[in-house]
């Protein structure tokens, strides 16, 4: 195998401790479901029992020298994880669950607007507005819209998807109006691996007045992001899928916006005066945390930031690039395969999502899985964008920097596999 | 390999070849089952007379195991009380959760025990089920319908 140069070295895979054991059979594990969740590096999971073992204290309250400590890890995580995303104020990074509650903390502040008072107006949504998707939308940044336009009366409106797995920009002059107040779209698709033009896009809904929130869970890990050259108002990804710990996720929003908006979750450290009758409320990003923080988690998140910038950003995005132009080439080959997605690697992410003739994803999953082989089967929380492709299920595999050449190898091996097996050749 | 374990001959045969599928009337009751997890579903009509299941019709899409658990179940329930054929499918249910650890009785399951090797696969389970939940649910709305 030759490698190619813009490839990282297969090295890389000693740093993560699970990909060197074994499963069905004593087969090596070969890991493609990465936009499920990552695999994390020794240096992850060293600076959280570090934490726990040096550190760990509720963070902003008590006055002991943990709690010292622990705050002052947990807000350097936050100065971290900013400076990633190329956020230049720290205030703007909300530390959430995960990108899931990062939307939602966006469409319920939105629809606790209407009882906020007028210093919370502009994000008041209601008949006659719309909120604008895309069909290609992970559930979770589907269906908190969904909801806020049931609560509201707001109308939910989408773009539409091409047979190539673009988005269709032919009605965007229409889809982009004046009624249109929010624009939620995702960076790069769960399932196509399609990256949509968000500059374009974002410059027509700011020319509109919409606020545009991006649901980057699945660029963040794998392509240098940079807020302020998006143009977007939000954007939302989680620390699980970008070799963080579980648990932990960022909703960052442009400030003046955020201390605007009505609070989401509600309780602890996140309230300024409390009365009997009524509380007032922190600013951000302390509004939208309320209760004791993940700190060992943030922690965590950091090291992974950390662990990605020395590697560098642009070095991840090529070897990924150059896995997923391999990789689209292997399974381009098979016969009865159908790619769901652009079937070129330009302005695509690693996600290979296909089906195979007469043999069901779940079938397919089950072949790979007995060589060793985790892929994703099923809709992978986009039912919407499979029944636009016909496809009641899909199998995905999805890439990260620890995979490799041979990886894709032994994916398309297996296919050919489970191909025999069932005997569609 | 372990996939002939799950595999097995009579399960792919009920796959290419399903039994008693399309949907026929009449029928007393109608439901649509979904595995929300992978997207496969079922929509099942059952019809009673009496006490007596006379026919298991359903529409269907999913992997070989949904599919083939589907043809099994209505062989099995077909033609029987409504009686017998619930403890056939607690008898089912019961292999299911065993993840592989008891021994299937063939005069109850018939083609139905060629689904132990399921069973040691959890993520799997519920596509065994899928038709499964789906008779025992129509059944019960077509007792109701007629009570």
């Amino acid at each position: 195998m030759v490698a190619l140069p813009a490839l990282l070295p297969e090295e890389l895979k000693k740093d993560f401790p699970i990909l060197s054991r074994t499963v069905r059979g004593g087969r090596p594990l070969i890991y493609l479901d990465s936009g499920a969740t990552s695999q994390k590096p020794r240096q992850v999971l060293d600076a959280e029992r570090e934490f726990y073992e040096q550190r760990n204290a509720a963070v902003h309250r008590g006055a002991h020298l943990l709690a010292e400590e622990a705050t002052e890890a947990f807000e350097g995580a936050r100065a971290t994880i900013a400076h990633f995303i190329g956020a230049t104020d720290v205030r703007e990074v909300v530390f959430t669950k995960n990108a899931t509650e990062s939307i939602n903390l966006v469409a319920y502040s939105l629809s606790n607007a209407a009882t906020s008072g007028s210093s919370a107006s502009r994000f008041l949504v209601g008949p006659g507005d719309e909120i604008l998707v895309t069909e290609m939308e992970h559930h979770a940044n589907l269906v908190p819209w969904q909801q806020l336009c049931q609560r509201t009366g707001a109308t939910l409106r989408w773009f539409g998807v091409t047979d190539e797995g673009r988005l269709d920009l032919s009605q965007i002059d229409e889809l982009i109006n004046e009624r249109t107040k929010l624009v939620a779209m995702t960076h790069q698709s769960n399932v196509l691996g399609t990256v949509l033009p968000v500059q374009e896009i974002a410059a027509k809904a700011r020319a509109a007045g919409a606020l545009i929130v991006l649901d980057a869970a699945q660029s963040v890990p794998h392509i240098p992001v940079d807020v302020a050259d998006l143009g977007v108002d939000f954007l939302a990804f989680s620390g699980h899928k970008m070799l963080g710990p579980s648990g932990i996720g960022v909703l960052w929003g442009r400030y003046d916006l955020l201390a605007a908006m009505p609070p989401f979750i509600t309780g602890g450290s996140m309230i300024e005066v409390v009365r009997m009758e009524a509380t007032t409320f922190m600013p951000p990003p302390q509004r939208f945390e309320a209760g004791v923080p993940m700190t060992a988690q943030a922690v965590g998140l950091a090291a992974a930031c950390d662990y990605l910038t020395e590697l560098g950003m642009d070095r991840v995005a090529a070897h990924e690039h150059a896995l997923t132009e391999y990789g689209l080439a292997k399974l381009a080959e098979i016969p009865g395969l159908r790619l769901i997605g652009p079937s070129t690697a330009e302005s695509r992410g690693g996600t290979l999502a296909f089906v195979v003739d007469g043999v069901h994803s779940h079938d397919l999953g089950q072949v790979l899985d007995e060589l060793g082989i985790a892929v994703r089967v099923g809709h992978h929380c986009a039912w919407p964008l499979h029944r636009r492709f016909q496809a009641q299920a899909t199998t995905r595999a999805s890439l990260y920097l620890y995979n490799t050449l041979p990886d894709l190898d032994a994916l398309a091996d297996g296919v050919r596999e489970a191909q025999k097996f069932f005997g569609t050749v | 390999m372990q996939l002939e374990s799950m595999y097995q001959e009579i399960i792919l045969d009920h796959y290419r070849r399903p039994h008693h599928k399309g949907l026929r009337e009449p029928y007393e009751a109608e439901v649509h089952h979904v595995n929300p997890t992978c997207g496969d579903e079922v929509t099942l009509r059952v019809h009673l007379v009496g006490d007596v299941i006379e026919d298991v019709s359903y529409e269907s899409l999913g992997c070989s195991i949904s599919q083939a658990s589907a043809s099994v179940m209505s062989d099995l329930v077909i033609g029987k009380s409504v009686k017998d054929a619930m403890t056939i499918g607690d008898e089912f249910l019961a292999l299911m959760q065993s993840r592989g650890s008891v021994e299937p009785d063939e005069d109850v399951l018939e083609d139905a025990v060629a689904f132990v090797g399921v069973s040691k696969y959890p993520a799997r389970i519920k596509c065994a089920l899928l038709g499964w939940m789906a008779w025992k649910d129509a059944t019960s709305r077509a007792l109701e319908t007629a009570s």
